[in-house]
This record gives C-alpha cells, sequence and structure tokens, in this order.
C-alpha cells in the first residue's frame, strides 16, 4: 500500500475543497459533549481526533428510513422501483466502523444483492482515520477490527503534526492527486505511523479473552447459560443497542399512502431483535416473546450467526451499544467474557 | 473481496398480477386466482411462497396453493386475521395486486419422486400442501401411495372441502379426515391429527412424510412418525415466519441461524431438529 504525507493545515483545505466542488462530506463534528457523524459546512467542523460518535456512519448508507417503491393506484396502477443514491465523501471513518461497513457490503451483495445499498455505497468514498483515543467501552483489538488494510479509499493517521495518508483506491488515490498537497512518506513517518498505532492499543480499557475465532464455538455450547436469563431480566426492550449499532442491518417494511388514496410509497426502517414484536408471526405468536431469548438471540447473531453466513463476526467492538443501554447490560464483550468463564468453571 | 456490481433490478419491485377469481373455501378464508399482467408465468414450485402487495395496505408471504402444472394463473388462499389479509378479502374480480416470487425453495420434488408420500395437514396447512397434492396427482405416475390426513378444528372449519371431496373419491389417494371437536352433523373421526396415524400402515424405508400445520402440530406429529420408523430425513415440513423481505435481509424470519424465506420454508427435521426456538 502507497503512504503519502499531508500536513495538518493541508487536510483542512483538502477537504474544504472537496466541499467547495459541491461533494457531500461527512464527518464527525461536536455534538453536545460527544460526537456525531454531519454534513460539513466548513473543514474546520471536524473533528478527526474522536474516540467515538453516538451514531456510525451506517445511515449515510442504510437510512434509517428509506423509499423502495413508489406506486400510483387508479385505473391503471403503476408501480417503480425507488432508488436514492447521491456522492458522498465519509471523511474521518474509524477502521471499527469500515469493518462494520465490509459486513454491510458482504449482506447487500451475496444472495439476492441489493440495488438500494449498493447504488449509494458505489457511490460513497471513505477516507478513513486510525482511532488513537479509543472510547472507554470499545474493545476493537480484541476483534482485530482496531486498524484495518481494507475497506476505504483513503486512510489517515495521526503523527503530530501531519497525518500519513494510505492509499486504498484509485479513486482515493485521484482525490489526493487533484486536491490534496502531500509529500512522499519518509521510513521514520511510517515507523511513526506503527508506534502511534501501537501505543493506541494500550489506551483501550474492554478486552475479550479468546479471539474472536473462539466465539461461535463458545456460543455453541452456552444456550443454556444463565447469563443470558441474568442480562434479559434487566433488559428494558428499548433498542437503543441495535439502533446505535454499525452492523445492524434488520429492518421492517411499511407502506404509506397519501391522502388522495391514490399516491403512495412502500419504505424499510430500521428494526431489530431486541424490540418486542420482532419474531411476531400473524395469529398472536411471537418466537422470542421474552427479554432473556431476545437478548440471546441478539449475542448469538452477533458471535454467531453472521459469522457462519458471511465469514465476518456482527460485531466489529464499537462500544456503542454499551454506551446507550440504559441497562447497563448491552456489551458483547462482557457476555462472552462471562459465558468463557462459565465454560472454563465447568471444565 | 466482495464484488459490489450494481444489479439492474431491485429485488423489491413487485409485478403486477390481476384478480381473476375469487372464491369462498371455509369462514374466514377464500381461495385466490391472479394472472400476472405482463402475460408471463409465475413458474413456482409447489411449497414456494410470494410476497403479495396491497398497495397502501402492505406486503405480505403467502404460499402457493395451486400447480405449477396449471397454466396461465396460480392461487393463493388466504384466510383474513391481519390487515393485509382482510383487504385481501375485500378485493374484487378485476382487482390489481403486487407480486414478488415465487420465493422460498419449495418440497424437494426430486427426492419425493417414486416414494410413497402421507401428507400431514393441520387446519390452513392444507393452503401450500395442495398445490403439492395436486402436482402429484398431475403427474401421479411419478409418485408411489398418497396418503393424506387432514384434521381440522369442527366441521365447520375444514378449508378446500370439494378438494377433499374429489380426492376421496380417487382410488390412487388414500385420503383420512379428523376434527378436534365434534359438531352437528359429522359423522367422520374425532381426535387431533395425530390419532389418524394408527389407521394408517406405511413401510418406513420408502416413506416421506410432509406436514403442515400450526407450530404445536408438529412435535406430535414427528413422534408419531418416529414410531412408524421413518427417518429425521425423510419427514419434510414447512414453517411459518414473517417473511418481510422475502430475499434474505430484513432478519424477521430468523430461527437461530437459518433464514425461512432463503433456506426455506421447508425443511429436513433432520436439518431443523436442533435449532432452538423453532416451535
Amino acid at each position: 500500500m502507497r503512504n503519502r504525507i499531508i500536513k495538518k493545515w493541508d487536510i483542512t483545505s483538502f477537504a474544504n475543497t472537496l466541499i467547495s466542488i459541491g461533494n457531500d462530506v461527512v464527518g464527525p463534528k461536536r455534538k453536545d459533549g460527544k460526537y456525531a457523524f454531519d454534513k460539513l459546512t466548513d473543514a474546520s467542523e471536524l473533528c478527526l481526533d474522536y474516540d467515538t460518535t453516538l451514531l456510525p456512519p451506517k445511515a449515510y448508507l442504510l437510512p434509517p428510513k428509506e423509499t423502495l417503491v413508489k406506486f400510483e393506484l387508479g385505473k391503471e396502477v403503476k408501480v417503480e422501483p425507488v432508488v436514492e443514491a447521491k456522492t458522498i465523501i465519509l471523511f474521518g471513518v474509524h477502521p471499527c466502523d469500515i469493518k462494520a461497513i465490509e459486513l454491510l457490503d458482504a449482506v447487500f451483495s451475496t444472495t439476492n444483492p441489493e440495488v438500494n445499498y449498493l447504488s449509494r455505497r458505489g457511490e460513497a468514498t471513505i477516507v478513513g482515520v486510525d482511532c488513537l483515543s479509543p472510547s472507554p467501552n470499545a474493545f476493537c483489538p480484541s476483534l482485530g477490527t482496531a486498524t484495518t488494510e481494507t475497506g476505504f479509499d483513503l486512510m489517515l493517521t495521526d503523527i503530530g503534526d501531519s497525518y500519513v495518508v494510505a492509499i486504498g483506491s484509485s479513486k482515493g488515490e485521484e482525490l489526493l492527486r487533484k486536491y490534496a498537497v502531500t509529500t512522499e512518506a519518509t521510513r521514520s513517518e511510517l515507523t511513526q505511523k506503527e508506534q502511534e498505532c501501537q501505543k493506541a492499543l494500550a489506551r483501550y480499557r474492554v478486552t475479550l479473552n479468546m479471539s474472536p475465532g473462539e466465539i461461535p464455538q463458545l456460543l455453541d455450547k452456552s444456550w443454556d447459560s444463565l447469563v443470558f436469563k441474568e442480562k434479559g431480566e434487566k433488559c428494558l426492550s428499548c433498542g437503543s443497542c441495535i439502533m446505535v449499532c454499525p452492523t445492524c442491518f434488520c429492518f421492517d417494511v411499511q407502506d404509506d399512502i397519501a391522502l388522495n388514496l391514490k399516491q403512495g410509497e412502500r419504505y424499510r426502517q430500521w428494526d431489530g431483535c431486541m424490540l418486542a414484536d420482532f419474531a411476531a408471526v400473524a395469529g398472536g405468536g411471537n418466537f422470542r416473546n421474552d427479554r432473556e431469548s431476545r437478548f440471546r438471540h441478539r449475542m448469538y447473531r452477533k458471535g454467531k450467526y453472521l459469522w457462519e453466513r458471511y465469514g465476518k463476526l456482527g460485531c466489529v467492538g464499537c462500544g456503542r451499544c454499551a454506551d446507550a443501554c440504559l441497562a447497563d447490560i448491552a456489551s458483547p464483550a462482557e457476555t462472552f467474557n462471562r459465558l468463557k468463564e462459565e465454560s472454563l468453571s465447568k471444565e | 473481496m466482495i464484488s459490489r456490481a450494481i444489479p439492474q433490478t431491485s429485488i423489491y419491485q413487485p409485478h403486477l398480477a390481476e384478480l381473476i377469481r375469487v372464491e369462498s373455501i371455509a369462514g374466514k378464508e377464500k381461495l385466490f386466482e391472479f394472472k400476472l399482467k405482463d402475460g408471463k408465468e409465475l413458474g413456482h414450485k409447489p411449497g414456494q411462497f410470494v410476497e403479495i402487495s396491497l398497495f397502501g395496505i402492505g406486503e405480505m408471504p403467502i404460499s402457493i396453493s395451486s400447480s405449477p402444472i396449471t397454466k396461465g394463473s396460480f392461487e393463493l388462499a388466504v384466510r383474513a386475521v391481519g390487515n393485509v389479509t382482510n383487504a385481501l378479502h375485500r378485493l374484487a374480480v378485476g382487482a390489481t395486486v403486487g407480486i414478488r416470487g415465487p420465493l422460498g425453495n419449495g418440497f424437494p420434488i426430486d427426492s419425493l419422486k417414486s416414494r410413497d408420500i402421507v401428507v400431514v395437514a393441520g387446519g390452513i396447512g392444507l393452503f401450500p400442501l395442495r398445490s403439492l397434492i395436486n402436482y402429484i396427482l398431475d403427474r401421479r405416475s411419478d409418485f408411489g401411495r398418497l396418503v393424506i390426513l387432514s384434521g381440522s378444528r369442527t366441521s365447520g372449519e375444514r378449508v378446500f372441502v370439494s378438494d377433499l371431496e374429489k380426492w376421496q373419491k380417487r382410488q390412487d389417494v388414500e385420503l383420512l379426515e379428523t376434527v378436534d371437536r365434534c359438531d352437528e352433523g359429522w359423522t367422520g373421526n374425532v381426535g387431533v391429527v395425530t390419532t389418524l396415524f394408527s389407521k394408517v400402515n406405511v413401510g418406513p424405508e420408502r416413506t416421506f412424510v410432509v406436514i403442515v400445520g400450526p407450530p404445536v402440530m408438529y412435535r406430535f406429529v414427528v413422534a408419531e412418525c418416529k414410531k412408524k420408523g421413518i427417518s429425521d430425513e425423510q419427514i419434510i415440513m414447512s414453517l411459518e415466519r414473517r417473511m418481510k423481505c422475502g430475499v434474505g435481509k430484513c432478519g424477521h424470519c430468523q430461527i437461530n441461524g437459518i433464514y425461512v424465506c432463503q433456506e426455506g420454508p421447508v425443511f429436513t427435521y433432520a436439518q431443523v431438529k436442533k435449532l432452538r426456538e423453532l416451535m
């Protein structure tokens, strides 16, 4: 991978140039003492040294609510698919969120590829930034998502007065060549990048007591663990954990019709397995009617089901669910560690 | 590396279909015959389903009740229980609906060929099974014995009565019916559908049992099958979940690691017996 160097004052003008030539540039901004991805009007709003954002950048690829089909009723019924995608630059995405986007890519491109997601994804440019001040609930190094070699067009690493820019695609290379002032990276600058990333690893406070590959096997033997019951009993079924998750992609589909009963649309909106009605069926049945089974399902989906289907875990360790959970039960790291302890004590 | 090639068409785009016939088949159940407006065949296999749209009301999964041998149209049998099904029941001939599909895997026709088949239907479980039964009758010489065990709650709730009578008259079909509760005018068997098993002799090696009914029914029917020595691979069942997208994305139909709309809705008992939250 080729690396360049960009000075910090030049990164601001790079981002401003991207904005001024008419791109939607979305990056982490300060919001009420925290950070949130939002459209930038000026690069001075960009906070590249953030810990985590309230919501992942997922919403720009898989919006919370999205029209799938528009229809017009009358003598002739007309139905047409709706695909909305506009060019967007996601500027300042952490490696864990990039890994989450790679999972979404797999979900929406394998078996029944989806034009809605893939069109939007095709229009997106991802400028990553290595996470040097991780959030207290994050455990990315344990899942191998603290850094990434793939999934970005450009990746920045803060080395003091400048950034090392790793070039991940020809699209990224072209942006850099056209709109940024960069210099060749020296050996010492690359060494410094490695050191900064190494130092950042020591700043994570949560650790998973197993390798990521062990999680599916651990779950294989943990179905009847009382941990799920204990956590489930505290769960408020509010769905905060799934709404802030960068890898959750489940949705509900509904119709809306105008008051004239002619024009209408079918839309999807984020939905998830922690909400009470998610597994309800016609006639009043619900296959996960209690909080324990919903909590268990979420953990299995994160640690086993998606792994089996896509070869990627459904958790990237960002810690947002733990930040958002009012009952303080949501962190997969804590549950997986508890299950591991339990399995060791049984042996 | 995943290819993010953008497909030309949307998996959520319904095809338009015209309602060409409605028939009442029981108190809350109607049979709807549809024709695709573009003149194409639905091209389904028995046991597959479609997502039917009533524009402005919503979309829902419904199994296909007709045999694919019948060309030019297809039939969906629907009980009125929710918004979409009730709206469907209010439709008149000539109405337009949306159809996506056929979806799901369908019954394993190739494995069933030249075998004896016991079809076990509980209530409106007969809806998807009728597609299979009629297919077998359309291709009668491809299959061995056809035994139909059908259970309803009461005689008033029997569905597809005229089909049941037609099948009853055939020499090459063994049909046994029962009702859970006897009401006036019923002179047949009384008891849950499993009570019919004692009246049937089958050779376990050459028999496949195909079960569709309410969730509670499966474990009892499976137990009867095991008593008869039928292997887990030869017990076939179709499962119900609320498939919102039908294409393996929305997550609603997931049972453990399985998406019912993708790997199912038809499974062998061997495939699903280890699943939790199955029934």
